[in-house]
């Protein structure tokens, strides 16, 4: 899933100072999941900002909407209505629904309520970690099922580096090495072999570095 | 000037602190009538926004209270309770409540003495903090709207 993180109230504030009316817009998509922006996300964060600003004297005026889905104009288009009577959209989905929400809406301010942080999996309960930098060319056939392009600190497409003690990363004790767990798996696996053959340098094209990235499937568009 | 007299809602689990509250009546044990209970079936059963409308509606005071350690009926309620408070608590302080004015306690059914005892002090701890800041601002509002 896409996970991000309500950003701090003070600066939510700032974006919505000049406004009286906001429509607070949720996501049941990600961000329900890692509990940044679904619908009791939207809840608390529009009784924490009527309050906050009540102490200012301002009644803010507070509408609340989860959409299904926040990526797809489909679902977006179930704001309309909503967003004649406010003066600005908050958006508590991850960019890409704040960014469909502005595209739909040019004549309103649209601003976002979480910073989205990485493509990531639940630890366990309320714990999320990187899995995925979305690279556009998967090596996890490879390396036994196991990022080293998202879960090293490095990169490293020939790991470890000298960085590794006893299977921790140099740059902090709680973060695995990539590499160990590659290791690892790869000899449970009986795929050690696996492990000499020399990755040649990875074609960053397919990656942020070619620039914004599209899919077109010609069937389906 | 006036004593303040805080609001104070004690969300309480059927299980131990809301028959505490329940033995300290029949004890003849007499508490603040600014405790208001909300009877719930487990402490972990209370929600953030249980806790925030409560403040939003004019609370100046909240607790939950719940099993004592080992002890929730359904098996960790309470600690899930606990987690819970601690990260609203945080969310008052950003707005400027204060998360002091939010507690969790916890208690076993058979304290009756104890929750007399509790509802007094944080009755007090209340009363010392002063009324609930977003009440005041939304008298305060009225107070000019009506001229």
């Amino acid at each position: 899933m896409i996970t991000a993180e309500r950003k701090p109230i003070e600066e939510i504030m700032e974006y919505i100072r000049p406004y009286d009316r906001i429509l607070l817009v949720g996501c049941n998509e990600c961000v329900t999941v890692c509990a940044a922006g679904g619908r009791k996300e939207v809840g608390l964060l529009s009784s924490a900002l009527q309050m906050a600003f009540m102490q200012e004297g301002k009644v803010l005026d507070v509408k609340e909407h989860t959409l299904e889905r926040q990526c797809d104009p489909e679902y977006v288009e179930e704001l309309a209505g909503m967003v004649d009577q406010v003066d600005a959209v908050l958006s508590m989905a991850c960019g890409c629904g704040v960014q469909e929400v502005a595209k739909r809406f040019k004549e309103k301010p649209v601003f976002p309520a979480v910073n989205t942080s990485f493509m990531g999996a639940s630890e366990r309960q309320g714990v999320w970690a990187e899995r995925c930098q979305g690279c556009g060319d998967c090596l996890l056939g490879l390396t036994g099922g196991i990022c080293p392009i998202a879960r090293c600190s490095k990169r490293l497409l020939n790991g470890p580096c000298g960085g590794s003690t006893n299977g921790r990363c140099e740059i902090n004790p709680d973060v695995e090495c990539a590499w160990q767990l590659i290791w690892d798996r790869l000899k449970a696996l009986g795929m050690e072999s696996r492990y000499e053959d020399i990755a040649p340098a990875k074609d960053w094209r397919t990656s942020r570095d070619g620039g914004p990235r599209r899919i077109i499937r010609e069937d389906l568009a | 000037m006036e004593r303040f007299e805080p609001v104070i809602v004690a969300f309480c689990c059927h299980y131990c602190a809301y028959t505490a509250a329940d033995m300290a009546g029949s004890m003849r044990r007499s508490y603040p009538p600014n405790v208001h209970i909300i009877r719930v079936p487990c402490s972990g059963k209370v929600d953030a926004i249980h806790i925030m409308k409560a403040f939003q509606k004019g609370a100046d005071g909240v607790y939950v209270a719940g099993c004592l350690e080992g002890d929730c009926h359904f098996k960790n309620g309470n600690l899930k309770a606990a987690r819970m408070v601690e990260y609203v608590k945080r969310l008052l302080d950003e707005i400027g409540i204060g998360g002091e004015r939010l507690e969790m306690i916890t208690m076993s059914a058979g304290m009756g003495e104890q929750f007399a005892v509790t509802a007094s002090e944080i009755t007090e701890k209340i009363r010392g903090l002063g009324p609930n800041p977003v009440k005041e601002a939304a008298q305060e509002k009225r107070k000019t709207a009506s001229g």
